[in-house]
């Protein structure tokens, strides 16, 4: 067992999903929306899926700033926290209902992308990682202190299941699992729709070559801020989730680690690829499952990921050349005999 | 009127004076070539005009407009210019379709929302580009490339594609920053032809080269730079056999006036 050895397996398992990666995506929906209804779906299966599932999603959202824009953010729980605060308060305090709070968070989140993404726009690398890093600390310093609002250390307690339409969603009906499912497919539709389109296109170019794009006249001011605000968007909703899923959140929940987390599952599955997401989180999510031992070195062992995938295995497990031909818009004319 | 007018530009970091009162012009569909041995400010005065650096003194006038030290690069962009660079500065990672793309990007007129809802002017926009983009790779000869990554072209082709998304920016002057560098005889002969078309396909362009078999086969006229001073000028017969250019190039004690 050897590095070449794994690379060998990755990369015909590779082929394989290029081939029929569409009717796995199709066939696995399905899946996801059948599944609460077969006998496999125990209380523990059904909390392992939404686990897997909102980091999926939280995996999705980094990956638009880090993956695609190049932006490496390691702050990235602070958006996640700000969602689920924000979520918390307006259905604990206002009587708010979540539907409604739901979108004010992203909304409010998304905001907050773009006054997070004002002190990095003349930084780089690893000055950037650690503004955004300096700026989570700063957000979980003010969860704890703004002790009127957010209740300090004490933190919000006794946060309502969600309530929409009039029906309140529980483990028991299936509801929270269908939220985060539906959460995750829009999220990963808007992701898509993003990415294939000039806007993606800006975003990468600004990974490649900053210099580069900005002698093409991408505004990459413009477009750096509007990467970190879809993604804080995605954050924050997933958190807005994540609070009334979980019903009880305190300054403490939002850690550096679960930044680390995040970014581990983004790297492990592939950077810039979204198929790598889904496999990313459902690594790292299960992987503590299997053993005890397992669980309580897990942030060793996400740091030992990070470690091997950027030394060995730097595209990540999904990550590959793209095999097929571009795909051209409709309508788009071409008489061309081209080779890969 | 000339297309692009320089008149006077300066510039110096810190104590070290890299342009010292340029003065050129271009006037519409020619083809000016910037020589000079190393470090004589070439590419200086690219990243001037393309706005990367503001100047101390002097004006420069596109199409009459004095831009100099008022617009963004990006606005320059849009004005009118843009550029090849020294070392090739593709989006490696990108497919060579999508490199030109993002040279369509600037007359691309569709925003978030209809990215989001896929809307009319959406599909119309896109439609339009990358029609746009497989005509310029069809152009430069790469409509067989159009899928793969940039970075697995050979040398040659990344640097026809560098031009080519240039050329997508819809400029009226194209600054190519020497483009036949690290090529064999093959390349830059071809090459040659290469700019000769775009000259045919009323391109307007500066060149900065040290190929002096490029220089002097394809330039209307020739300005010769030593130490960021305007040393010579003229058409390239008159270039080649003078003597001050020569010296810059080779050094005192030359007897023989060198033709390529």
């Amino acid at each position: 067992m050897n590095i070449q050895t794994i690379n060998k397996w990755t990369n015909s398992f590779n082929q394989f999903l290029s081939k029929y990666g569409k009717y796995l995506l199709l066939i696995g929906i399905c899946l996801l929306f059948v599944m609460p209804f077969l006998p496999i779906a125990t209380f523990l299966v059904m909390r392992i899926s939404v686990l897997v599932m909102i980091y999926s999603t939280l995996a999705l959202a980094l990956n638009i700033l880090t993956g695609y824009t190049g932006l490496v953010s390691i702050g990235h729980v602070m958006f996640f926290g700000f969602g689920a605060y924000t979520s918390a308060l307006l259905v604990t305090k206002l009587n708010i209902n979540f539907f409604i709070a739901f979108f004010i968070a992203i909304l409010l989140s998304a905001l907050l992308g773009v006054l997070a993404s004002l002190p990095t726009l003349r930084l780089g690398g690893a000055y950037l990682s650690i503004a955004t890093l300096g700026f989570a600390e700063v957000f979980k310093i003010i969860l704890i202190n703004w002790k009127n609002i957010t209740n300090g250390v004490m933190g919000v307690k006794n946060i309502p299941r969600p309530e929409i339409f009039g029906l309140t969603l529980t483990p028991e009906n299936k509801g929270l699992y269908f939220l985060i499912l539906i959460i995750m497919l829009v999220s990963s539709i808007i992701c898509y729709l993003i990415i294939n389109s000039k806007i993606g296109r800006a975003f990468r170019s600004i990974k490649e070559d900053e210099l580069a794009a900005t002698l093409m006249g991408i505004n990459t001011t413009y477009y750096k801020t509007l990467a970190f605000s879809v993604s804080a968007g995605i954050t924050g909703a997933v958190g807005a989730y994540y609070a009334h899923f979980m019903r009880y959140i305190d300054p403490n929940t939002f850690t550096i680690d679960t930044s680390i987390l995040i970014l581990s599952m983004v790297i492990l599955g592939g950077l810039g690829t979204m198929r790598g997401m889904y496999l990313g989180a459902f690594i790292l999510v299960l992987l503590p499952q299997i053993s005890r031992w397992l669980e309580s070195y897990r942030f060793v062992i996400y740091g030992l990921i990070l470690i091997l995938i950027m030394e060995f295995r730097p595209q990540g497990l999904l990550g590959w050349e793209p095999k097929s031909p571009y795909r051209f818009p409709k309508g788009v004319k071409t008489n061309e005999n081209e080779t890969v | 009127m000339p297309l692009l007018d320089v008149k006077n530009i300066s510039i110096n970091f810190g104590g070290l004076i890299a342009v010292n009162q340029a003065t050129f012009h271009v006037d519409q569909n020619e083809i000016v070539s910037i020589i000079g041995p190393n470090g004589a400010g070439k590419t200086t005065i690219f990243n001037i005009l393309t706005g990367l650096y503001s100047i101390n003194e002097g004006e420069v006038y596109f199409n009459g407009e004095n831009y100099i030290n008022k617009k963004k690069p990006q606005e320059i962009v849009e004005m009118g210019i843009s550029r090849t660079f020294q070392t090739i500065r593709l989006f490696k990672n990108m497919r060579v379709i999508e490199n030109v793309l993002v040279g369509t990007h600037i007359h691309s007129n569709y925003g978030f929302m209809d990215t989001l809802f896929r809307t009319r002017r959406f599909h119309d926009e896109e439609k339009k580009s990358t029609e746009q983009a497989i005509r310029i790779l069809d152009e430069v000869g790469l409509t067989h490339r159009m899928h793969s990554l940039a970075k697995n072209l050979p040398y040659g082709e990344q640097r026809k594609l560098e031009i080519a998304r240039a050329i997508a920016t819809d400029s009226k002057l194209l600054l190519l920053d020497e483009p036949a560098a690290g090529m064999n005889n093959t390349e830059s002969t071809e090459l040659l032809e290469f700019i000769r078309q775009l000259k045919q396909k009323n391109f307007t362009i500066l060149l900065i080269e040290h190929d002096m078999k490029v220089v002097m086969n394809i330039s209307d006229r020739i300005y010769v730079f030593d130490h960021g001073k305007r040393i010579a000028d003229g058409i390239p017969s008159e270039v080649s056999n003078n003597p001050d250019v020569i010296t810059a190039y080779l050094g005192e004690s030359q007897d023989n006036a060198e033709n390529n």
